[in-house]
C-alpha cells in the first residue's frame, strides 16, 4: 500500500443528501423508550435492580420503532425523526415536564415535542414519583452540600439528572468475537461460581443480566436485518436494492459474530454506539481510538481486493453523519452548560501503539477527511500528538483546523503518559490512551472514570473570603475571618485556601452520594459486559466493575483566580494603594458600573430565595421592588469615581497569559487550590479523585452567578474559560499564551485540561501558515502543555452570522471541548466565544 | 565577561510568533533609526534614531526604548521551544540594525550562544569593516535590493546604492551567512519586469545566493504617518495584483537559476 494515499479523497453526493435529510427538520422529543421502560419497571417490581435494568433493556430493544433512512450504508437510529431523542425518566424526569411548553422555544438546543408526546410522557412519568437516581442522592447528601449547590458553589449537575456515560468500551472486543463471544465468556463465568461463593447471589444475576442484555442486541440487529431484507423486496432502484440486501446480511452476522470485512466492522461499532445510548441517558460515549481498532479489518479487505479506499472513506462518512443523528435534551441550565447538542463523542487519531511506535495509518487521515466531508460537530474528532507523530499527519489535521470547524483538537502524550501512570495505569495501558468527552484522558475498556463529575467555579470561595462566608447577606460557607483583619498576603491567600478546601469537601459528598445513587438504581449490564473486569468480578461499572476508577470534577477560573490573586498581593499588600475593605466594597459595587437588568434579576431571584430559606412570603412584588432598586441605585460621584480608580490600577496590572513569570507562577500554584485538596478523597468504587481544569462551556452561566472578582471582571460576566487567559487579556501573541499557560502543572490535572486559541484565518493562510501552526502546537507540547484547540474565524464573520443566522447555518465553531453550530448557541455563549482574544500574526 | 549582554540599543518593537521573515516561527526585535528614507517604509517610526511620539489610535505612544542585550534576550528565549520545532530563531529588523552595530553584534552572538538561529533584515548600508563583525554571528542575511539605477535608487531613498551593490558582492564572497535578496515590489518605482530581472540577475551573479523573495507592495503603514503628523507620499498607489506579482515570479526563475518566492 501507498503511505497514506488516502489525503485526497472526495466525498460523494450520498452524505450530500444524508446530512441535508438530517437536518431537514428541528429535532423532536419522542416518548417510546420512556414508555417502554416503565411497562418493564411495572412489571418487574420486586426483583433485584440488576435483573430489572436488563430486562427493561430487552424490553425497549425488542418494542422500540425502528427505521432505516434513506440512503443509509450504516444503520440502526434510536428515533424516527432525525435527530430525535428519547427521555430516561429513571434519572430525572420533573425538569421536562416543567419545561413542556418552553423547550421549543428557549435559547440553548430547543426541541420540538408534539402534544401527543408531552401526554404519553406525562403518563409515563408518574410512575417515577420517588424512584429517580435525582431523588435518591440528594437523599445521601449532607445539608451543607445542599446549601453549597444552592449558592452556586458547584454544580454536579451532569450525572445528578443523567446517566453518567463518558466511558470507551471494548468496541474492539465486539468486533473480534461479537455478542455471542460476550455472552459465552459470561457463560462461562457463570459456570465457575460456586454456590457458597458469598457474591454468589450478585455476580450470577450480574452475568445473567450481561447474556439477557448482549442477546437483546443481538434480536435488535436483527429486527434491522428483516427490516433491510423488506425494504429491498420493495425497492425498484437497483443499486438501493442491492445495498438494502448487504445491510440485510451485514445486520443478521453482526454483532452476534466478529466482524468478517470492514462494512461489518462499522455496522458493529455502530450498533454498539448507538445501543449504549439508549441503554443509559449518559453522554460523551467516545468512540476512542477509532483509526487503531478498525484499522485490521480495513487492511484485511483492501489487501484482498474487496474494498475500494473510496467506499472505505463513504462507510467512515456515513458513520460521522450517524453520530450526529444521536440526540440528547439536557434541563435549560445544562442545556446553556453543555450548549450546542453536543454528545461528546469524542474519537481520536494517531498517538502511539502500545509498545511506544508512532500509531498513525490509513484510517487516521481517513477521520479527518470524514469531518472535512461532513462538516458537522460530532464526533468530537481529537489527535494525539507525540515527539515522534507523522508530521503528515499533523499537517493534514491543522488544514481541517483551518477551515474553521473547531476540529480537531489537539492532545500531548508526552504529558498525558506520565499523569497517567502516576495515577496507577501501567505504561501498555497509558499508551493506549484515548480521550472521553472533552478533554478526559483514560484508558478504554478499562475505565470508570466519572470524569466530567461536577463544576467547581473557583471564584465562588474568593467571594467567601471577602464576605466572611456569608453571600447576600445570608451564611454560605464556612467563615474565614473579616478580609480587613488580614495583614499579609499569606493570611489572605491562606484563607482563599480554606474557602476552597470546605467547598470542595462539599463537592465530594455531592458526587458520593449521585455515584451511590447510580450503583443502586442504575447498573448497566450492557455497557459493563464491554468494560474489564466487570465479568470476572460478577459486577457492573457502577458498583466498582472497572480495573480503573476515578471521579473528575472540573475547576475553572484559573485565569480569574490568578489575576484576582495577584491584583491582591500587589494593591492591597505590597503597594498598599487600596484597602481591603476598599477593595471589598468595588466589588460589591460592581466597580461602580451598575447593574443591568438581566443581572438586577438575578439578584433579586437571589435575595428572594434567601428570604424565603428564613420563612419569609416572597411576592412578586418584592422580587419587582429589589429589581429596580438595584437598577436604579446610585453611588456618590466620588465613591464612583475611586471604584473606578481601583479597577483602572486593575487593569494596569500584568496578567496571566503573557508569558511574565510573576502572575504565571501565582496561577500555577492557584490551580494547587483546586487540583490538591481533591487528590486526597475517594469513591464508593474505591477510585481516587483526580481534577481536570476546563468549563465546557459552563463559564458562561455559571459566571453569570457571580460576583465582581478582584481582576477587574465585572459582575455575571463570563468567567475565564478552562486554562486559557482571560477573553482579550493576552496581548503578546499566541507563543506568550501558551508559554503561560504551560506553566500551569498539567500533569496534576490529569482528568484533562483545557486550553482555547482563537487564531485569524490569515495565521494559518499558506503552506508556511501550516507549518507554523504546527510548530506552534510541539513547542507549547514540549513545554508539557497537555491540550489545545482553535477558533479559525475571524470576528467579522461571527458578528455577521449573530445578525444573519440563516446564512451561518452550516457554521460550526469550537466552543470548549467540542464544536458546535454556532447559531443553535445562546447569545451570551455567542458572545464569550467573540470576545476570546484572536491571535493575528505579526507582520 | 559577559559585558556585550550589557551592550545598550534602541529599539522600537519586539515582534513574536512572526511567520512572515525568514523560515519558521521568528521573534523579530526591530531596532531604530535607518539611514534611507524610502517612500514606501511602512515602518515611518523606524527612521528616526531620537525617541518620538506616536499617535496610535488617538493615543500618544512612546516610540524607542533603550535596552540591554541581555533584556531582550529574555523575550527572545522565551519562544525557543517553538524556534526548536519550527526551524525559526531571532531576526533583527529596523530601521538598518547597522546603525547600532555593536548592538546588534551582540544580539545575534547572544543569540547564536542560547542555540538560536539568527537573521537580519538589511540593506547593507555601511562600511564593510562594520558587517564584517557581524556576520560570524549571522546565519542567514536578507538583504533588500531594491532597484539597480543609483540615481532612481536616490530619488525613491534618498541614497545611491553603490556601496550596498558592492557589500551584497562582499558577504556573498565572504560565505559566512546565506545570503537571500528581497525585492520590495513597489508601483511606480521598480514593477516593470525589466527593472525586477535586473535585479535577479545580479542576485544570481552573487556567489551562493540561491534564493530571491519578491515582496509586494501594501499600504498597512498608512496610518503610521498620520500618528506621525507626516505626509504619505504613496499616495493611493494599489498592491501589485497576485497574478502582476506571478507573472515576476515566473520570469525571474525562466531567466535566473534562483528560486523565487512571493513574500517573505
Amino acid at each position: 500500500m501507498n503511505r497514506y494515499d488516502v489525503r485526497s479523497i472526495g466525498k460523494t453526493e450520498r452524505i450530500t443528501r444524508l446530512v441535508s435529510h438530517l437536518f431537514a427538520k428541528m429535532p423532536e422529543i419522542e416518548a417510546a423508550r420512556a414508555e417502554l421502560i416503565t411497562e418493564s419497571y411495572k412489571e418487574t417490581e420486586g426483583q433485584c435492580m440488576m435483573m430489572r435494568r436488563a430486562l427493561a433493556f430487552a424490553h425497549i430493544l425488542e418494542n422500540i420503532p425502528i427505521i432505516i433512512r434513506p440512503d443509509e450504508l450504516v444503520v440502526g437510529s434510536s428515533t424516527i425523526a432525525p435527530r430525535g431523542c428519547q427521555t430516561y425518566p429513571e434519572f430525572s424526569y420533573e425538569w421536562l415536564e416543567a419545561e413542556f411548553d418552553t423547550v421549543e422555544h428557549r435559547a440553548a438546543d430547543p426541541f420540538y415535542i408534539s402534544e401527543e408526546t408531552k401526554k404519553r410522557l406525562k403518563a409515563a412519568d408518574r410512575y417515577w414519583k420517588g424512584k429517580t437516581t435525582s431523588e435518591l442522592a440528594t437523599s445521601y447528601m449532607a445539608p451543607e452540600t445542599l446549601r453549597a449547590m444552592e449558592h452556586n458553589f458547584f454544580t454536579p449537575g451532569n450525572y445528578f439528572y443523567n446517566g453518567v456515560g463518558h466511558i470507551t468500551v471494548q468496541y474492539d472486543k465486539v468486533l473480534r468475537i461479537g455478542f455471542s463471544g460476550i455472552i459465552k465468556e459470561a457463560q462461562e463465568e457463570l459456570a465457575r461460581c460456586n454456590f457458597g461463593d458469598e457474591d454468589y447471589g450478585t455476580k450470577s444475576i450480574f452475568l445473567q443480566a450481561v447474556i439477557i442484555s448482549c442477546q437483546a442486541v443481538i434480536g435488535y440487529a436483527r429486527r434491522y436485518a428483516s427490516l433491510a431484507e423488506q425494504m429491498s423486496a420493495k425497492e425498484t432502484d437497483g443499486r438501493r436494492k442491492q445495498e438494502l440486501a448487504v445491510i440485510a446480511e451485514i445486520c443478521s452476522r453482526v454483532p452476534e459474530n466478529g466482524a468478517e470485512g470492514f462494512q461489518e466492522a462499522c455496522q458493529a461499532f455502530w450498533f454498539v454506539q448507538q445501543l449504549l445510548q439508549l441503554e443509559s441517558s449518559g453522554h460523551s460515549i467516545s468512540p476512542g481510538r477509532f483509526d487503531q481498532y478498525m484499522y485490521p479489518y480495513y487492511e484485511k479487505d483492501i489487501n484482498s481486493g474487496k474494498l475500494t479506499k473510496e467506499y472505505a472513506q463513504e462507510l467512515l462518512d456515513c458513520i460521522w453523519v450517524k453520530l450526529n443523528d444521536l440526540n440528547k435534551c439536557r434541563d435549560a441550565v445544562s442545556a446553556e452548560g453543555f450548549a450546542g447538542y453536543s454528545l461528546f463523542q469524542n474519537l481520536i487519531v494517531g498517538g502511539q501503539t502500545i509498545d511506544g511506535r508512532d500509531a498513525t495509518n490509513d484510517l487516521s487521515f481517513m477521520c479527518i477527511n470524514a469531518s472535512k466531508h461532513v462538516f458537522l460537530p460530532q464526533p468530537s474528532l481529537s489527535i494525539r500528538v507525540w515527539n515522534g507523530s507523522s508530521q503528515e499527519l499533523l499537517l493534514h489535521a491543522a488544514d481541517l483546523t483551518r477551515t474553521g470547524i473547531g476540529l480537531p483538537a489537539y492532545y500531548n502524550d508526552e504529558i498525558i503518559i506520565p499523569a497517567l501512570i502516576n495515577r496507577g495505569l501501567s505504561l501498555d495501558d497509558a499508551r493506549d490512551y484515548n480521550i472521553i468527552g472533552c478533554v478526559e484522558p483514560q484508558k478504554a475498556g478499562k475505565t470508570e472514570g466519572w470524569h466530567d463529575a461536577a463544576f467547581f467555579n473557583m471564584c465562588r470561595p474568593l467571594e467567601m473570603v471577602f464576605s466572611n462566608g456569608y453571600d447576600q447577606g445570608v451564611p454560605a460557607s464556612i467563615h474565614t475571618g473579616d478580609v480587613e483583619s488580614f495583614c499579609t498576603f499569606d493570611e489572605f491567600y491562606n484563607a482563599y485556601k480554606k474557602q476552597m478546601e470546605y467547598n470542595i469537601s462539599l463537592l465530594v459528598n455531592a458526587d458520593n452520594a449521585i455515584d451511590l445513587a447510580h450503583m443502586t438504581l442504575c447498573p448497566l449490564p450492557f455497557e459493563s459486559c464491554m468494560v474489564d473486569d466487570c465479568i470476572k468480578r460478577g459486577k457492573s461499572v457502577q458498583e466498582g466493575g472497572a480495573v480503573y476508577n476515578f471521579t473528575g470534577p472540573q475547576g475553572f477560573g484559573i485565569a480569574n483566580i490568578a489575576d484576582s490573586l495577584y491584583a491582591v498581593k500587589k494593591l492591597v499588600y505590597e503597594e498598599k494603594k487600596v484597602t481591603a475593605g476598599e477593595l471589598k466594597k468595588a466589588l460589591e459595587m460592581n466597580f461602580g458600573q451598575g447593574f443591568d437588568a438581566v443581572t438586577a434579576k438575578e439578584i433579586a431571584l437571589q435575595v428572594g430565595k434567601q428570604l424565603e430559606a428564613r420563612g419569609e412570603e416572597v411576592t412578586p412584588d418584592i422580587i419587582a421592588m429589589t429589581v429596580h432598586s438595584v437598577l436604579t441605585m446610585k453611588l456618590p460621584e466620588s465613591e464612583k469615581a475611586r471604584y473606578e480608580e481601583i479597577r483602572d490600577m486593575i487593569e494596569e496590572l500584568p496578567k496571566f497569559g503573557n508569558d511574565i513569570d510573576d502572575v504565571d507562577t501565582l496561577a500555577r500554584d492557584a490551580a494547587y487550590t483546586y487540583t490538591r485538596p481533591l487528590e486526597k478523597y475517594r469513591n464508593p468504587r474505591g477510585g481516587m479523585y483526580q481534577a481536570g481544569l476546563y468549563p465546557v462551556s459552563a463559564n458562561v452561566p455559571l459566571g453569570a452567578q457571580t460576583g465582581a472578582t478582584p481582576d477587574g471582571r465585572l459582575a455575571h460576566t463570563p468567567v475565564a474559560d478552562g486554562v486559557s487567559p482571560s477573553s482579550g487579556k493576552d496581548v503578546n501573541g499566541p507563543t506568550a499564551a501558551c508559554n503561560s499557560v504551560a506553566r500551569l502543572d498539567h500533569g496534576i490535572a490529569s482528568n484533562g485540561t483545557l486550553f482555547n486559541m482563537k487564531m485569524h484565518p490569515t495565521a494559518m493562510a499558506g503552506q508556511k501558515g501550516l507549518e507554523s501552526f504546527v510548530s506552534l502546537i510541539r513547542g507549547y507540547f514540549d513545554q508539557k502543555g497537555m491540550h489545545m484547540q482553535f477558533n479559525v474565524v475571524d470576528k467579522a464573520t461571527l458578528l455577521e452570522a449573530q445578525k444573519h443566522p440563516e446564512k451561518y447555518s452550516g457554521l460550526v465553531v469550537r466552543v470548549a471541548g467540542y464544536s458546535a453550530l454556532f447559531t443553535t448557541l445562546s447569545k451570551s455563549l455567542q458572545d464569550d466565544i467573540i470576545r476570546r482574544t484572536e491571535q493575528a500574526v505579526n507582520r | 565577561m559577559n559585558d556585550y549582554l550589557d551592550v545598550k540599543g534602541r529599539i522600537f518593537d519586539i515582534q513574536r510568533y512572526s511567520i512572515h521573515d525568514g523560515t519558521g516561527i521568528r521573534t523579530i526585535v526591530f531596532l531604530k533609526g535607518c539611514v534611507l528614507r524610502c517612500r514606501w517604509c511602512c515602518n515611518p517610526e523606524s527612521q528616526e534614531y531620537a525617541v518620538q511620539t506616536m499617535m496610535v489610535n488617538g493615543k500618544p505612544k512612546v516610540i524607542g526604548r533603550d535596552v540591554t542585550v541581555r533584556e531582550v534576550m529574555e523575550t527572545v528565549r522565551k519562544d525557543m521551544p517553538y524556534y526548536g520545532r519550527s526551524g525559526g530563531g531571532l531576526t533583527l529588523s529596523g530601521g538598518e540594525s547597522l546603525l547600532q552595530p555593536e548592538f546588534a553584534s551582540a544580539l545575534l552572538r547572544a543569540a547564536k550562544s542560547l542555540g538560536i538561529s539568527t537573521a537580519m533584515e538589511s540593506m547593507g548600508c555601511a562600511g564593510y569593516d562594520v558587517i564584517e563583525k557581524i556576520l560570524p554571528y549571522l546565519d542567514t542575511y536578507l538583504m533588500d535590493i531594491k532597484h539597480m539605477d543609483p540615481g532612481k535608487h536616490k530619488e525613491f531613498t534618498g541614497r545611491e546604492n553603490t556601496l550596498m551593490k558592492e557589500n551584497a558582492k562582499r558577504i556573498a564572497d565572504s560565505r559566512m551567512t546565506e545570503l537571500i535578496v528581497r525585492v520590495p515590489v513597489i508601483p511606480g518605482f521598480n514593477d516593470t519586469e525589466k527593472e525586477i530581472l535586473e535585479i535577479a540577475v545580479y542576485a544570481d551573479s552573487l556567489p551562493g545566493v540561491t534564493q530571491i523573495h519578491l515582496l509586494p507592495y501594501h499600504n498597512y503603514g498608512q496610518g503610521k504617518y498620520e500618528g506621525l503628523n507626516r505626509p504619505y507620499l504613496m499616495g493611493s498607489a494599489a498592491s501589485p495584483s497576485a497574478e502582476k506579482m506571478e507573472g515576476f515570479r515566473k520570469a525571474v526563475e525562466n531567466h535566473t537559476a534562483l528560486a523565487c518566492q512571493i513574500g517573505g
